[in-house]
């Protein structure tokens, strides 16, 4: 079976994002940029089903600017067999929205029949949470999202998922859509003598024209803000003057 | 000794650091010969973000290595148009008027820059000439084969605390080279072994240091003077110890300041990061920062020890680049110009030899280079300056420091011969019987930060489940000999709050030495500053440490 994983660069998670002067959106030039961690996370689960014997293919893709070719080589570093970058921006500030992004994967689908689309339940950068769900939709296939574990038997899997307040385990019919979420697996590193084999991997560049998809935004950015600071406390002296004060304060 | 099983690469040359020396030796290698098999090894998470720097920029290197630099869209772009040098008392202040500066101090032609976007720059057109950058990737050992060094050890990862292989180890691989070139920078752990085991410092002065800190801040638009560039001496500093800061006006509205202290002071009370947000308070600063909102931090020690301190800077197989050995001219306040001739001439060198048959054996040529060339003519002339200043204080340096670099430049020779420096920073420290503590004001939130809020602005990371890498060689010196002689100054020096002593009332000494690895920036001044001389800094695991934007 073919596993087809999408990974998103995006702003490193160690990095304080910051908003740009004029609240266009959080600057990103010269800022360090990485896999989206829910990504890695599928790519590291897609790698284990190939080494349990239940995946034969790993494909990685990829849609944005040009540097996302370092995102899929790093994927291939990790273990995946070869990428196909999409470029479809050339400033890194221009976001792929969702639904651009599933139909572009809609038509890499077409093109390599994977058995399991693996991919992160969302991107770090703007938490939409939605390519995963509306590719299923695109393609009428099954999904089961927020994936805690996978377990593939067949034309079937068994996926456990994090929900409010539990686990809830579903099973569904391959091909399917499975997004992965947080303690799914904890991904490998790339390692120096994989990252160097990465590099004569397979690694084919396409436009989003090539396939026919229009990534003009359909959503406008109205304003982006920081979060207000937090305010400075105050040190009460007593049980009393804090009881006082939570009272004067309304909340008892 | 553990026996790892690794995988090993031949190359032609293997470079330690992708900075300014680094990234110019490896372009340069493939510029001379596009079939060498260069390969570039960077412990930062991407090139860049372990590189912090003021920055200005003289382009002599830059106009050597590539001199079309303008066309290729270098991030060099902001010609310096205002230059000026301030004494400041505690409240006011006085411009040194430009005459009397001797002409090698003049920033006129240079450029403010950030050296950490140069080196992006750098390592893309390194990239395109087919030299192999590989990013987060720290090389911890040195191969040795007999006497000579044939390559490093990069890349392993996922050690456990107590050094044995977790479950996602990798042991990296030996990268082996006909040549290796360190360029660290300022006290690479690599060069330090060097230095030590082929004795490379005997013979010339020991190396001295300063503690750099910067921030960067976007300042209000009707403030900024884009090209402007700032030098401050004098308040707070005084007598307690030399140094003084920059401001420079960069693009985008954005002010680089920055701050440095010698690190031969010899007062423990003394607190280099309170200094730096203390200077910010005086009212010449405070005046251009009101309003402006600090965007990023980090810290990085300096090598300050000029043409005395150089090394010797070859041995079988290795050479030292740039800030390994010690490059950074101190009165003109830069050293990333002679880093990048130092790669220049390393990779000359190394490729003539290369091409000859030879390889593993010593570059004396580019030594040779080095000491007679314009590396030489930079370092010689204003050799006297530092050394001016720790005898004689920050008045008798501009005097008799300045007089020596006007008869320089005006004659090519020195009127006073070589100083020496004298003592190792570590050991100018004196205990703090001869002192009381220094009072620091409080930071206000706005103009001047506690120290861990700032570092919450280097981004640094280290992943919290491996060895730390601030090796003690005695556990028990901090609290037993540091905390009653010199009030552990480890908790003052270190710009990043690494280092702490915490009272434990469980334990017979009622006090603990703790090391906060995690929030380690790599300026390795706690290596060059302990006075016991205690603290040994290792590379953590590759790509861990500050994520430096645009410093």
């Amino acid at each position: 079976m073919k596993l087809l994983v999408p990974v998103k660069r995006v702003i490193d998670y160690n990095v304080k994002a910051r908003v740009r002067a004029d609240g266009s959106g959080v600057d990103l030039s010269n800022v360090k940029m990485s896999m989206n961690p829910f990504d890695e996370i599928a790519v590291e689960e897609a790698i284990r089903l190939k080494e349990k014997g239940v995946a034969t293919e790993i494909v990685v893709v990829s849609v944005g600017v040009k540097q996302a070719a370092e995102t899929i080589r790093t994927a291939l570093a990790m273990g995946a067999d070869r990428g196909i970058l999409v470029v479809a921006a050339d400033d890194v500030h221009q976001d792929i929205e969702p639904l651009a992004v599933a139909k572009i994967l809609k038509a890499i689908v077409a093109e390599e029949q994977p058995g399991l689309v693996l991919m992160g339940k969302q991107a770090i950068d703007n938490d939409m949470n939605a390519t995963g769900q509306m590719l299923a939709a695109l393609l009428g296939w099954a999904q089961a999202t927020q994936a805690g574990a996978i377990e593939v038997a067949g034309d079937k899997a068994s996926v456990t998922r994090e929900i409010d307040g539990g686990l809830q385990v579903i099973e569904v019919t391959l091909p399917a859509i499975v997004t992965a979420d947080l303690r799914l697996n904890e991904p490998r590193y790339a390692s120096l003598p994989n990252i160097m084999k990465a590099k004569k991997k397979e690694l084919v560049e396409k436009t989003a024209g090539d396939y026919g998809v229009d990534v003009s935004p359909r959503l406008t950015v109205v304003k982006t803000a920081e979060p207000e600071g937090r305010k400075a406390g105050v040190k009460v002296a007593s049980v009393d003057e804090l009881v006082s004060k939570l009272k004067a304060a309304g909340v008892i | 000794m553990s026996t790892i099983e690794r995988e090993s690469m031949e190359f032609d040359v293997v470079i330690v650091g992708a900075g300014p020396a680094g990234l110019s030796a490896a372009i340069r290698c493939k510029q001379i010969d596009p079939d060498l098999n260069v390969v570039v090894l960077e412990k930062g998470s991407e090139v860049g973000a372990h590189i912090l720097s003021g920055a200005v920029l003289d382009p002599v290197g830059l106009n050597a290595l590539i001199p079309d630099w303008k066309d290729k869209g270098a991030p060099v772009k902001t010609a310096v148009t205002s230059d000026s040098f301030v004494v400041l008392g505690p409240a006011g202040s006085a411009r040194i008027p430009n005459w009397p500066m001797p002409r090698l101090m003049s920033n006129h032609g240079n450029y403010i820059v950030s050296m950490g976007n140069v080196c992006r720059w750098l390592a893309e057109q390194a990239e395109e000439l087919g030299v192999e950058i590989f990013p987060g990737m720290a090389a911890s050992e040195l191969v040795m084969e007999g006497d000579r060094v044939a390559g490093v050890v990069a890349g392993e990862m996922g050690k456990n605390p107590d050094g044995t292989p977790g479950p996602s180890y990798e042991p990296g691989m030996e990268l082996r080279g006909k040549y290796v070139m360190i360029a660290e920078g300022v006290r690479g752990s690599l060069a330090k072994q060097l230095i030590e085991k082929y004795d490379l410092s005997a013979g010339h002065e020991p190396q001295k240091f300063g503690i750099g800190m910067k921030e960067i801040w976007e300042i209000d638009p009707a403030k900024h003077k884009e090209g402007t560039v700032v030098h401050t001496m004098g308040w707070p500093l005084g007598k307690n110890a030399g140094g003084g800061s920059f401001i420079y006006h960069a693009e985008n509205n954005q002010v680089f300041i920055g701050f440095v202290v010698h690190l031969n002071y010899e007062n423990p009370y003394l607190y280099p990061y309170a200094e730096f947000q203390r200077f910010k308070h005086h009212p010449a600063i405070a005046e251009l920062l009101e309003g402006g909102k600090r965007v990023a931090y980090g810290a990085r020690a300096i090598s300050e020890g000029g043409w005395q301190s150089l090394p010797k800077m070859t041995v079988p197989g290795a050479l030292l680049l740039g800030c390994s050995a010690g490059m950074v001219n101190v009165p003109r306040i830069k050293g990333n110009h002679n880093a990048m001739l130092s790669g220049i001439a390393a990779a000359n060198a190394a490729a003539a030899a290369i091409a000859a048959g030879r390889e593993g054996d010593e570059l004396v040529e580019y030594e040779q280079d080095v000491r007679t060339g314009p590396i030489a003519h930079d370092l010689k002339r204003v050799r006297n300056v530092k050394p001016a200043w720790s005898r004689t204080g920050m008045v008798g340096s501009l005097m008799l420091g300045g007089m020596d670099m006007w008869v320089a430049s005006l004659f090519n020779r020195n009127i006073l011969r070589t100083w020496k420096h004298g003592k190792t920073d570590a050991a100018a420290t004196r205990p703090t019987k001869n002192y009381r503590p220094i009072d620091y004001p409080k930071p206000d939130g706005k103009l001047s930060f506690d120290r861990l809020t700032n570092v919450a602005f280097s981004f640094t990371n280290h992943e919290e489940s491996q060895p730390c890498h601030l090796k003690l060689k005695d556990p028990t010196v901090p609290i037993r000999v540091n905390l009653p002689e010199y009030a552990e100054p480890a908790q003052r020096y270190c710009p990043a709050g690494v280092y702490e002593v915490v009272e434990d009332k469980s334990v017979p000494e009622g006090a603990r030495f703790v090391i906060n690895f995690q929030n380690c920036v790599h300026c390795k001044t706690c290596d060059i500053k302990d006075p016991s001389q205690n603290i040994v800094w290792t590379t953590p695991q590759g790509g861990d440490g500050p994520n430096y934007p645009n410093m």
